[in-house]
């Protein structure tokens, strides 16, 4: 006898509390490895661009000149690749959705001015300063080195490239 | 004779989330003849292989399907793998049949609740999907998205389940047994489930060998076609034969869905058991795919097949993907022809119909 069965199941569920969340009263509970939102320890970041050529939706934007690190939160999909795929390590996926928004929502983060070296450099400061340049320098290097030298492609970092494909339709639209 | 009356179904049809058109020739309340068009949401991803490099393409053709979207990266990968000659490590390949069953659990139960929706058993609709709400909380506990999960790679997978919640996620799946078989026992035997799908929409045998149906729609009249026995993954390694059902209507194909889904239940049981410790993932650097590849995966609605063209570049010249409904739908046409109107819909939800696969 199906009818009871499901009789049975509808009955248990009267009495139980709801299988859904009061949302957004009761907040949601993260896994550890809840892919949510994409966000970056600008003071870490060298603007490499690594991150913006590899995003499969160009999602990610860096400007060296204006040192700035744009992501378009609509447009990112939280496959991760550009935390991956970073050599300084200073890009997060953490768990919690971007804020729901009626305009595409799109973060610019400033990598903040380095203090203005004192005329007097001391030894141990230039030193110091020596391993990130280092570290920039090999990132450079890399990032060409992906590109095969039969590649007919431009360069997607380039400010008007960019801006051409900002027009495109995204797969994840 | 009686007039005939063309009556549109679809693109927005209240049983379909998704736009399919059929034009309905109408006598006297029969089908007569049912013309599909499709051509609505078509997205472009297969053009996206010119822009995106190949180690990253794996993520937008998870995107062609929301629901068997593990297995579309699967293929992918495959696809790519074999043109590499790639050997992934067997872990990852566990994990890999891990996965994608647990997409077939998810998929067929969501399939549950959409049939039940069609033929308006609301409450089975909210348990079915209730149920389903287990699948996908494994899914964001261990590839870290719910139903997109970005966790297959060229070569591996890239995040790796420690054992320990492996054996977790069989006992919850264990668990799940009980209450799955009080559900499932609903569209089973139910006296009103039953009119609505017994006798209905009869795909013979040979029809359905003639007219290329796959999955489940195949094997619910008796065709096994189940490619999951070509021996990729962990298959080889596990005991298992396909659900075949021999009447061919839509009861047998919710039987053969409903039977997956326990079946699916003791494949991860057996993966568990057996899965070897060692590497995820192999590294591939300095080689870019040359040549053609063609791949073959059992989504949960059927066979999809994936081909794909390198330049030994680092962004492929081709990618092709067919999704099981485009091999399903002249299988539906057929069974449509004759058929009541008041039944069109429980037709067209029995092919598991996904438009946005199928147009990509």
């Amino acid at each position: 006898m199906a009818g009871l069965k499901i009789g049975k199941m509808v009955m248990r569920s009267l009495f139980k509390s709801p299988a859904t969340l009061m949302y957004p009263v009761v907040p949601r509970e993260w896994k550890e490895r809840t892919r949510g939102r994409i966000e970056i320890e600008i003071e870490n970041c060298i603007l490499c661009g690594i991150c913006s050529r590899k995003c499969p939706t160009d999602a990610i934007t860096v400007d060296r000149d204006a040192k700035t690190w744009t992501i378009r939160r609509m447009g990112c999909i939280q496959c991760s690749c550009c935390v991956e795929v970073c050599p300084k390590k200073c890009l997060v996926n953490v768990a919690g959705y971007t804020t729901p928004d009626v305009t595409k929502i799109e973060d610019t983060f400033t990598k903040p001015e380095e203090p203005p070296k004192a005329e007097a450099v001391k030894p141990a400061e230039a030193e110091a300063d020596k391993p990130a340049e280092a570290e920039e320098a090999k990132a450079e290097a890399e990032a060409p080195a992906g590109d095969g030298a039969a590649d007919a492609k431009p360069k997607k970092a380039s400010k008007k490239k960019a801006a051409e494909e900002g027009e495109q339709a995204q797969p994840d639209a | 004779m009686a007039k005939r009356t063309i009556i549109p179904f679809g693109p927005q049809h209240p049983v379909l989330p998704e736009p399919i058109h059929l034009d309905l020739v109408i006598e006297d309340e029969k089908v007569v003849e049912a013309i599909p068009s499709i051509g609505f949401i078509h997205r472009g991803l297969e053009k996206l292989v010119e822009k995106n490099e190949w180690p990253e393409m794996v993520y937008v053709i998870e995107r062609v399907c929301g629901i068997c979207s593990f297995g579309h990266g699967w293929g992918y990968c495959k696809t790519i793998e074999g043109n590499l000659e790639v050997e992934v490590p067997p872990r990852a390949e566990y994990l890999r049949t891990i996965w994608h069953e647990l997409g077939r659990i998810h998929s067929h139960l969501l399939w549950l609740g959409l049939l039940a929706d069609g033929f308006g058993f609301e409450s089975l609709f909210m348990h079915s999907w209730r149920l389903r709400e287990t699948v996908l909380d494994i899914f964001e506990e261990t590839t870290g998205g719910r139903v997109i999960f970005s966790v297959c790679k060229v070569g591996g997978v890239r995040k790796d389940v420690p054992d320990e919640k492996l054996r977790e996620i069989a006992g919850i799946l264990n668990g799940m047994r009980a209450e799955l078989s009080e559900l499932t026992d609903v569209f089973l035997d139910d006296l009103s489930v039953k009119n609505r799908l017994v006798g209905v929409g009869v795909l013979s045998k040979q029809e359905a060998f003639d007219l290329g149906a796959v999955g489940p729609t195949a094997r619910g009249s008796g065709l096994n076609n189940d490619v999951r026995l070509d021996g990729h993954g962990a298959y080889p390694d596990l005991d298992f034969a396909p659900c075949l059902e021999e009447d061919g209507d839509c009861y047998a194909r919710c039987k053969v869905r409903v039977r997956e889904i326990f079946q699916s239940i003791d494949l991860i049981e057996q993966c568990v058991a057996k899965i070897p410790a060692g590497d995820i993932a192999v590294e591939i650097k300095g080689k870019h795919p040359a040549g053609e590849f063609v791949g073959r995966m059992e989504q949960p609605r059927g066979e999809a097949f994936y081909y794909s063209k390198g330049s030994g570049q680092k962004f492929l010249e081709r990618i092709r993907v067919r999704t099981p409904t485009n091999a399903n739908i002249p299988a539906l046409v057929q069974t449509l022809q004759g058929c009541d109107l008041a039944d069109v819909p429980m037709l067209v939800l029995t092919i598991d119909p996904c438009i946005s696969c199928t147009e990509r």
